[in-house]
């Protein structure tokens, strides 16, 4: 089977370039949804997030003050975020399943 | 087409969460039946990467931007039930690291932005794909055609939402054709960026693209190197 790790690591390069330097050129116009509730009447209902004080809030890092690099940088923390809980996750689902079998299986040498 | 807390009441809010729970359960359960190691970088990868293209949001029509879902695109890659919980992680970080979604909101938009474009658009790649030759091309297409719709899916997965439980009074009729029409135009921005990702995966490591698994020579089931056990010469 061929290695996985130069992919995944080739992967992560490019996806930290598209956080970093692609994302503060991003259209800043509302999405679909937001655009609908605007002109259907219901962005009214909206109420604030509980986390809108967080220091990261609205893809923005506060303290920074040139927006694009305050963006690039909460695209950088993002990356890394969901690389992290996504695979953590797996090695807890992957660990509890090991745990389950009757038999351990062998540790790969 | 993150939903902020308020638009949805909590009797819908919180039923859409036990849907999201149950449907996040039965993945992790299929997940742990046939995770291998190598599967845990690459979701980690695929995580990642719907987050970044989820930043980069596209103009569409006058005034309105659209972003890649990813739910096809992950499911593509690296099957349906590990890439519900790939796209579920990336909403969970956007609403806890950059209120991007409400934590109200979170059952609502795991369900429209994980299961249904992971599930209802995985089962239209698989009829696209059954309908066209077996090639990398058609894998190609039936990914893009099936991410287009599947954004549509989930703009309809909205719309019910907003006829259980929308705020505001806005006519639910209304607001189905209006999120029909954006998400389709949406949904041509989804399919396109999904089928060049695809396409390129295919080209570098086309055994690494779940959906055209089926495409690769048939090899036998014991691929790595093989340690004879203790005690045995």
């Amino acid at each position: 089977m061929r290695r996985t790790a130069p992919f995944v690591v080739v992967g992560l390069v490019v996806t930290a370039a598209l956080a970093f330097f692609v994302s503060p050129h991003a259209s800043s116009s509302p999405d679909g949804l937001n655009k609908v509730a605007i002109d259907e009447g219901f962005d009214r209902t909206e109420q604030p997030h509980a986390l809108a004080d967080a220091p990261t809030a609205g893809y923005a890092v506060r303290g920074v003050d040139d927006d694009g690099l305050s963006t690039g940088l909460a695209g950088l923390i993002g990356v890394a975020a969901t690389f992290a809980v996504a695979a953590g996750l797996l090695l807890v689902v992957r660990r509890a399943r090991g745990r389950s079998e009757a038999t351990p299986a062998p540790a790969r040498g | 087409m993150h939903i902020p807390d308020g638009f949805i009441d909590a009797p819908t809010s919180l039923a859409a969460g036990a849907v999201a729970v149950t449907g996040l359960a039965v993945c992790v359960h299929k997940t742990a039946d046939s995770l291998e190691e190598r599967d845990i970088p690459l979701a980690g990868l695929t995580a990642a990467f719907v987050f970044a293209v989820q930043m980069l949001n596209f103009p569409v029509a006058s005034g309105t931007s659209g972003h890649l879902l990813g739910g096809v695109l992950a499911a593509v890659l690296v099957g349906p039930y590990l890439g519900t919980l790939c796209v579920s992680v990336v909403l969970l970080v956007q609403a806890l690291l950059f209120a991007d979604g409400g934590l109200s909101a979170l059952g609502l938009n795991v369900v429209n932005m994980a299961l249904v474009t992971s599930f209802g658009g995985y089962a239209l790649f698989l009829l696209v794909r059954r309908l066209l030759p077996r090639t990398r091309a058609s894998v190609v297409v039936a990914s893009g055609v099936a991410a287009g719709l599947g954004v549509v899916l989930a703009s309809l997965a909205f719309t019910v939402e907003y006829a259980l439980g929308g705020a505001g009074g806005a006519s639910v009729s209304t607001v189905a054709s209006a999120m029909v029409g954006v998400h389709v135009l949406i949904g041509i921005g989804e399919g396109t960026i999904t089928a060049l990702v695809v396409s390129a995966v295919l080209a570098t490591r086309p055994d690494l693209v779940h959906g055209a698994a089926h495409l690769l020579p048939h090899r036998r089931l014991v691929v790595g190197p093989r340690v004879a056990p203790e005690g045995v010469a």
